[in-house]
């Protein structure tokens, strides 16, 4: 009887799971992992901040996504932090099973997600209409994730900017070029993005007077290339937010920070960190 | 043509629904069709279509289908199923939403496993390594047959008197088939059956207004 099953797994929740949380709409969580959607597996960090979702490339990109616990109107977590690794693919296939919303679909699943601790499964329960759907996903052996030590003192170039004109450029970008070149620079051409393709090279450029450019804190011309492989995932979260800051430091490092607004009007962040295609000469400190 | 007798008076043809498909298209804004079966250089179904026109003279289109005679000692083969002896007898959720879920379960695995009860419960369920997927509908409507039983005459019998209503019947299937019988529903049917004979067979059962279609799907064993 699945009725009673499920009452009785209800019973169970709040005593034995370290981790319950609860939305609305289950859609503002599948969007934003879908941002970061570039590996098949996910590693997530469950803090009382909130959650954090991170996906890695060839030890040279990381994929940040965060969901604060406002985004939840029920989140509880009974120990410091929780750490486990799920296929990202699975998620979010749970997370839309009852469609993406894209179909011009209205009606919103709301999500309850448990988790009991290392080990256990990560259990999503999803309803729409009075259909019911639980999913019970394996949770694997967290890796240990890369850290950038990307420090915001040893920023050197920052750019604040709508995301709009960029998602053109990043659309238009010639995909027989293997990198990409950003230059970021306090003269002109301030924000340069350069491709070596087979047709020819192409440059575009942003001015710092342009409207687009919300924040310009450059103080030195730097120039990176960086494999267009890795940095093309980024589309995706780029396509979805309102607001990016892209930034770089000393050795090279970019970090590119998307600012993404979900249905119900909150703010969410995806990061994405990549490590410059060259060997750069290394700074003295 | 002819039938075989007054008595027999039925031909059984074989034709490709593509090219049916594409006569009829023709016959949308149509005043009038007509269908016949006639003996070209080759046994064809012909339709005439007239279509009207902005002058006085109407246009008429005329498609011959090829067709196959079926011979009488095959028309065993094209007989309606009978309807099997089912375990549970159900109507199907709203198919859009059905898709949408068959859809999903699809990039999971290729089996899905069906279910239901004379409670008006129905589950779809996934499973692979990683993950396992229920997804539950309820207060669906069983439908209570008056059917032939056995040879013995007509007599009613709802299979719900029979064992626990609660108790649910199961079948494994392939969920590619699964999920085409539902994308080719656009002509939206007034009702859909399920019928499920416990680890043997679905049998679904579509009625509209004067047609209905019936669908089998056999059980995929482990």
């Amino acid at each position: 009887m699945p009725g009673k099953m499920l009452s009785t797994q209800q019973a169970d929740d709040d005593s034995a799971n370290v981790f319950v949380a609860k939305l609305d709409n289950a859609r503002n969580v599948s969007n934003i992992l879908k941002a970061i959607h570039f590996k098949d597996t996910a590693t997530v960090f469950v803090t009382s901040q909130g959650l954090k979702v991170t996906v890695e490339d060839a030890k040279c990109v990381q994929a940040n996504a965060f969901i604060q616990a406002a985004v939840f109107h029920h989140f509880v977590l009974t120990q410091d932090q929780a750490t486990f690794k799920v296929n990202l693919s699975v998620l979010i296939e749970c997370l839309t099973i009852f469609g993406s919303g894209a179909g011009g679909s209205t009606a919103a699943a709301s999500l309850k997600m448990c988790y009991a601790g290392y080990g256990s499964p990560l259990v999503l329960m999803l309803e729409e209409d009075g259909v019911l759907t639980d999913c019970s996903l394996k949770t694997l052996e967290p890796d240990e994730v890369l850290d950038f030590d990307f420090c915001s003192t040893n920023v050197i170039n920052k750019i604040i900017m709508k995301s709009e004109c960029l998602k053109e450029v990043f659309n238009e970008l010639d995909t027989s070029s293997d990198i990409l070149q950003i230059l970021m620079s306090p003269d002109a051409p301030f924000l340069q993005l350069s491709t070596f393709g087979n047709a020819g090279s192409t440059h575009s450029s942003f001015s710092k007077e342009s409207d687009m450019v919300e924040a310009f804190q450059c103080t030195q011309t730097q120039s990176n290339r960086y494999k267009m492989q890795l940095l093309r995932p980024s589309s995706k979260a780029l396509a979805l937010s309102a607001r990016i800051s892209i930034r770089t430091d000393a050795r090279g490092f970019l970090s590119l920070q998307y600012m993404i607004r979900n249905d119900d009007g909150q703010v969410c962040f995806v990061e994405f960190f990549c490590a410059p295609d060259e060997e750069m000469e290394e700074p003295d400190h | 043509m002819q039938g075989m007798s007054a008595e027999a008076n039925e031909i059984y043809v074989e034709l490709c629904p593509e090219n049916l498909l594409r006569a009829l298209r023709t016959a949308q804004a149509a005043r009038w069709v007509k269908m016949k079966l006639t003996n070209k250089h080759t046994p064809c179904l012909t339709v005439e279509v007239e279509l009207p026109s902005i002058g006085s003279c109407h246009r008429l289109a005329v498609h011959d289908i090829p067709i196959t005679i079926i011979k009488r000692r095959d028309w065993a083969d094209y007989a309606e199923p009978e309807m099997p002896d089912f375990d549970v007898s159900i109507t199907m959720p709203t198919l859009k939403m059905l898709k949408n879920v068959v859809d999903k379960m699809k990039n999971i695995n290729n089996f899905v496993s069906l279910s239901a009860n004379q409670n008006g419960e129905m589950k779809l369920s996934v499973e692979t390594d990683m993950v396992s997927i229920n997804t539950h509908f309820k207060d669906l409507f069983n439908p209570a047959w008056r059917r032939d039983a056995g040879d013995a005459g007509v007599g009613e019998s709802s299979r719900s008197s029979q064992g626990d209503p609660a108790q649910f019947a199961q079948a494994r299937i392939d969920i590619r088939r699964f999920a085409q019988f539902l994308s080719s529903q656009q002509v939206n049917p007034n009702r859909v059956i399920c019928n499920i004979v416990n680890n043997r067979v679905v049998h679904f059962y579509l009625m509209h207004d004067d047609v209905s279609l019936q669908y089998f799907m056999p059980v995929v064993s482990t």
